[in-house]
């Protein structure tokens, strides 16, 4: 079950660290010099790095392939009495896997940014922080300590912060970053608490020495305001409060449909392919832990079931067609987590895998339809769009090859991954696992439903925004945005058969290649059934392929053949079709619960103070306290010479009453 | 280490400083290229400290220690010239004051500082104090035609004497009770009597002062304001260096025994010089009075690290102090970059929208706010990590905790430098200095800043062999 720690070399693969290196030194030199020397050819140096970066990922996979694992520590930050901390990297299958991925989607998407971002004034920024990004990640999932991690969580969340709000001059980009931001903050206090609790409970934040010890705390409990808890579930709940935020899982979900005021490259970039599946990699990374704690997984477990039948519903009522996709991001990421929650972190990882493509390709196809929609007054409205398939060919086959990946058809990439998490699922020996499967299956039914509305009604039947479009034509894309699409669209249909199950003639080299670090899942078997495990297996995968078909077809009857059942919902069940057109109504609950009580108290109290005591209304808080105290003192600093010897004078006194108080 | 009486090798340095400086001050009207002194005092710098390199040893009995300490000291003493003289050029030019009495006034305070960290004879130490102070006072007048320089220069050089007054007091007293001024030998005479109290008392006031100790403090920000901004940079790192070079060696050596006493006269005058410093920092509008103020809080961390008495403590300090060095010379450096005739570029809303203006000297003013903070991974974060760990480790975690609430203060004046850059739009255009010095003393500053936060190791490991 544990990783083997006599593979992982500490010499070897030394170059890994050129990965992450070269994406921020392009990074830092766009951001100096773009606004004044690169300008226009601030993509350059970027896509280069980037480039590189694959270059070096490949041969890293190629290196942990053949056996060559590592573990290294570039420099030792700081060594203080007990605590250690360096950066390194540990190089197994999970880590490249990671790098490998990483980095082919991000230098594809710079490629693609460059036609979306063309003419755009914050050009140079763009690519500088999308660099940056690319650097964080990559420095989040190569680490060797936790504190790396946390550095590589916390820096792709200020990038995210920094993209969400690209366009800040729009009130509604730099409010959804700021949403993001404030969301995350609750998970991140968790995970820092989880980390902490790491370096008190093993006094290492180095995974080689936790992972290692973990059986040292299976039995330990603390303390906690009069109740004992089990340790291993506090740590483990506590890591998966970040994995909540960072991921968008159900009950911080709400930040996620939001972020989609970002440039549409960032959408695909960091909220569906790599930041938001942070949390899952996390969960993975630390199994050890979450395995101890049977209520911990079953947390994990009811969060991701929970997330992915919430979004899956909402999705289908949305217009805007990169929320529809955001609510499917959503969903598959509960996939993931329901994956771990059953023991199945192999199978979750491979769902990661193949999502990141799809996800990826089915926002950039959805990008290059904003793109020429985008002097519609809401370049995101599908109302608007329709019959595009005649005029962006590229997109529309690549967006339909996304669509089939994601709705699980055999031989395209989700089949395989989300196949592998249901069948993981179905036979689980945790007890949930029923209930996870039976949840998954449905959602696969409704994932299908909701993906082929989005091309139904954007790319199929007549187009309807002549008008708001003032009779321009729509057009395919440059080529530098329809290259990347073709190329995502190849790992949108092979990246699943690096793991075609065994039951298929395959031989899931995924789950084998990851055994050594993610360990296989506990089967549970079920006994006395009148047919075979195979045939059981086989069994399961053409329900959720008959799933698939079926919200495949619902969606052609409604959207294509018989139109008028489209207002059906709304018309028969109006209180529950707004019940999911408003998002299960999680804002309004959080804007009653939260936000209205935390800005009534600052505005209270913090505003009767500024108001009352200080004279600039401009500051707030504790600086306000402080500048009524700073401005009193300042009093006596009036430049009179005499005053200041006076105080010396005063100050010694002092000493000598303190002298005589003390002696 | 050679010991005899009139060892002149292990007094090198500091006689090196002099024939320099002497050098400079007499041959100022006959050599017209001004630049010439600026190269001379910057090469200077490099022998003077390999000279400090090599010539360790005791000489003049028991009154001059070139150890360690002394060497570690004098390292940042010229690190600080160093950096203090790249910044000059530009400013004096500019101000007119760009000539070798200038760079030998530096010369000279450069070497009272060095008396001061290798004394071990309060007489030596006073003399040395009194070196640096006298050409402190006239470098920050020197830009004689700013009435604000001469008000500074004058205001410190009335209160610096009061305070001199003091040490002599304090000094007198303590040869009384003991009948030496060896440090070593009163730190074997030293018997805790009121007396021996008051005298540690003068003591505290006297280098408490040049520390910027509140409430001794009220010399420097006038002083710092009015100041030329080289010379500011100059004298907020090395002549407070200097202070606690002198209040580390008497302290810890002469009144070693006398630790639980003194420790709890020291101690609320740290705290409340940490929280003065930093609200006080917080409501300021002219940069150099909030750096001034920042600096009286900087001071406040450090009196911290004396406190705690142990070696570990004295390190800390050292490391600070280093640290200290690359940061404030940084922003001041920064100032100076920005700084026109007339006050422009010295109020902190000049620095409004910088970044979108000039992103890289924006990036640079960045990383030092940052790392006067003390956000990782800058040195800053490093020294106050230390620092307060030493102080932990001595048995105040209580001092730590009020410690670390005073930066969270601190943090405000800072970081709002930080926004202004960020976040607001440009009001006027102050097109920065052109000077390739000025860059290259920020680049050794930024890169000291960021390599120390990073590779901590090896100065760690210097420190800690530096302390007597």
């Amino acid at each position: 079950m544990h990783a083997e720690t006599a593979r992982y070399a500490s010499e070897a693969l030394h170059y890994v660290v050129w990965v992450p290196g070269l994406p921020l030194l392009a990074s830092v030199i766009t951001l100096l010099f773009g606004r004044r020397y690169i300008r226009d050819k601030a993509h350059w140096l970027p896509c280069l790095a980037v480039f590189g970066s694959f270059l070096l990922s490949l041969k890293v996979l190629w290196a942990v392939i053949h056996g060559t694992w590592a573990n290294f520590d570039l420099f030792t930050w700081m060594a203080a009495s007990g605590i250690k901390v360096g950066v390194g990297f540990q190089i197994d299958p999970l880590s490249a896997m990671m790098l490998a991925m990483v980095t082919s989607l991000s230098f594809l998407i710079h490629v693609y940014s460059i036609g979306y971002m063309a003419d755009d004034p914050g050009y140079y920024r763009f690519f500088s922080y999308i660099s940056l990004f690319t650097f964080s990640m990559l420095m989040l999932v190569s680490a060797n300590n936790f504190l790396q991690l946390y550095f590589g969580w916390e820096a792709v969340g200020l990038c995210s912060y920094l993209l969400i709000g690209f366009w800040y001059e729009k009130k509604s980009a730099a409010d959804a970053a700021k949403k993001a931001f404030i969301v995350n903050r609750f998970g991140d206090f968790g995970f820092a608490l989880g980390v902490f609790l790491v370096f008190v409970f093993f006094g290492s934040l180095y995974y080689q020495d936790v992972f290692a010890r973990v059986h040292e705390i299976a039995h330990a409990r603390l303390n906690l305001l009069g109740h004992s808890v089990a340790v291993p579930t506090l740590i483990a709940l506590l890591l998966f409060c970040g994995a909540l935020g960072k991921s968008a899982q159900f009950p911080l979900h709400v930040w996620l449909p939001d972020a989609m005021e970002g440039p549409t490259p960032v959408s695909a970039l960091i909220h569906a392919a790599t930041m938001v599946t942070a949390g899952v990699f996390m969960v993975a990374r630390c199994h050890s832990i979450f395995e101890l704690s049977p209520v911990a997984m079953a947390v994990v477990a009811a969060a991701g079931t929970i997330t992915c039948f919430m979004a899956a519903t909402i999705a289908p009522t949305q217009f805007d067609i990169k929320r529809v996709i955001a609510y499917s991001t959503l969903s598959q990421l509960g996939y993931m987590f329901m994956a771990c929650g059953v023991g199945a972190f192999a199978a979750g990882m491979f769902h990661l895998f193949t999502h990141a493509y799809f996800k990826a390709l089915l926002f950039l196809g959805a990008g290059s339809v904003i793109h020429i929609m985008h002097h519609a007054p809401d370049p995101n409205d599908m109302r608007y769009m329709g019959g595009l398939r005649r005029y962006m060919p590229i997109t529309y086959w690549t967006f339909l090859i996304a669509s089939l990946s994601i709705s699980g058809i055999p031989g395209f990439a989700g089949f395989f991954s989300k196949d592998e998490i249901l069948a993981s699922a179905f036979f689980s020996a945790y007890p949930w696992g029923r209930w996870v499967w039976f949840v998954g299956t449905f959602v696969a039914f409704l994932t299908a439903f909701y993906s082929f509305r989005v091309v139904f009604m954007a790319f199929h039947g007549e187009f309807r925004g002549r008008e708001v479009l003032h009779g321009k034509e729509p057009h395919e894309s440059p080529w530098v945005m329809t290259i990347p699409l073709m190329l995502i669209a190849i790992g949108a249909v092979f990246s699943g058969w690096v793991g075609i199950p065994e039951v298929l003639g395959g031989s899931n080299h995924f789950a084998r290649f990851m055994a050594p670090v993610l360990g296989h899942p506990e089967v549970h078997v079920p006994e006395g059934m009148a047919f075979s495990e195979k045939t059981l297996e086989f069994l399961l995968m053409s329900i959720s392929v008959l799933a698939g078909l079926l919200g495949i077809g619902l969606a052609w009857l409604v959207y294509i053949k018989k139109p008028s059942l489209q207002t059906l919902l709304p018309r028969r069940v109006p209180h529950f079709y707004r019940y999911l057109y408003r998002k299960w109504y999680w804002d309004e609950i959080y804007y009653y619960l939260i936000v209205r009580p935390t800005l009534w108290v600052a505005e209270t109290f913090v505003g009767l103070i500024v108001d009352t005591f200080v004279i600039e209304g401009t500051v707030n808080g504790l600086p306000a306290t402080v500048r009524v105290v700073g401005s009193g003192l300042r009093r006596f600093q009036s430049g009179v010479v005499q005053y200041y010897a006076l105080f010396i004078a005063f100050g010694a006194l002092a000493l000598f009453i303190l002298l005589h108080y003390y002696f | 280490m050679p010991f005899s009486l009139l060892n002149f090798k292990a007094l090198a340095p500091e006689i090196f400083l002099v024939l320099v400086a002497s050098f400079m001050v007499l041959f100022d009207r006959a050599i017209r290229a001004k630049d010439f002194f600026f190269w001379t005092a910057l090469l200077g710098t490099l022998v003077a400290w390999w000279l400090c390199r090599t010539s360790l040893g005791i000489s003049f009995g028991e009154s001059y220690t070139a150890d360690h300490y002394g060497f570690f000291l004098k390292t940042i003493f010229l690190l600080s010239l160093f950096l203090s003289i790249l910044i000059s050029p530009v400013y004096a030019r500019r101000r007119g004051f760009h000539f070798g009495e200038y760079y030998g006034l530096l010369y000279f305070a450069v070497c009272g500082m060095m008396l001061m960290a290798s004394g071990t004879d309060l007489l030596l130490i006073y003399i040395g104090l009194e070196l640096m102070s006298l050409s402190i006072y006239v470098l920050v007048a020197v830009d004689w035609r700013d009435p604000r320089g001469l008000e500074g220069g004058l205001k410190y050089f009335l209160l610096g004497s009061l305070a001199s007054a003091f040490l002599i007091l304090g000094l007198a007293i303590i040869y009384g009770r003991t009948g030496t001024l060896f440090l070593a030998r009163i730190h074997q005479h030293l018997s805790v009597d009121p007396a021996v109290l008051a005298g540690i008392a003068f003591f505290l006031v006297a280098l408490g002062f040049k520390v910027a100790m509140v409430p001794f403090h009220m010399w420097a920000p006038d002083a710092y304001e009015g100041a030329p901004t080289p010379v500011t940079a100059f004298m907020s790192v090395a002549a407070k260096a200097a202070g606690f070079a002198a209040l580390g060696r008497i302290f810890l050596l002469a009144f070693a025994s006398a630790h639980p006493m003194w420790i709890k006269l020291l101690v609320p005058f740290a705290v409340l010089t940490m929280f003065v410093g930093n609200i006080l920092a917080v409501v300021q509008t002219n940069i150099k009075r909030m750096l001034a103020y920042s600096s009286v809080a900087h001071a406040g961390y450090i009196l911290l690290g004396i406190a705690a008495g142990t070696r570990e403590g004295l390190s800390a300090v050292l490391l600070y102090l280093f640290i200290y060095a690359f940061m404030n010379i940084g922003a001041f450096g920064i100032v100076t970059l920005l700084q026109r005739e007339g006050g422009v570029g010295e109020s902190i809303y000049d620095y409004q929208g910088l970044a979108r203006l000039y992103p890289f000297p924006a990036l640079l003013m960045l990383l030092f706010m940052f790392s006067l903070t003390g956000i990782p991974p800058t040195a800053g974060f490093m020294g106050k990590f230390y620092l307060f760990r030493s102080v932990v480790h001595a048995g105040h975690p209580w001092l730590a905790v009020l410690a670390v609430l005073a930066s969270v203060i601190a943090a405000y004046p800072y970081l709002r430098i930080v926004m202004f850059m960020y976040m607001r739009e440009p009001e006027r255009e102050i097109q920065p200095a052109s000077s390739l010095s000025l860059w290259a003393a920020l680049g050794i500053s930024a890169l000291g800043v960021l390599v120390i936060g990073l590779y901590p190791g090896s100065l760690l490991h210097a420190v800690m062999g530096s302390v007597f």
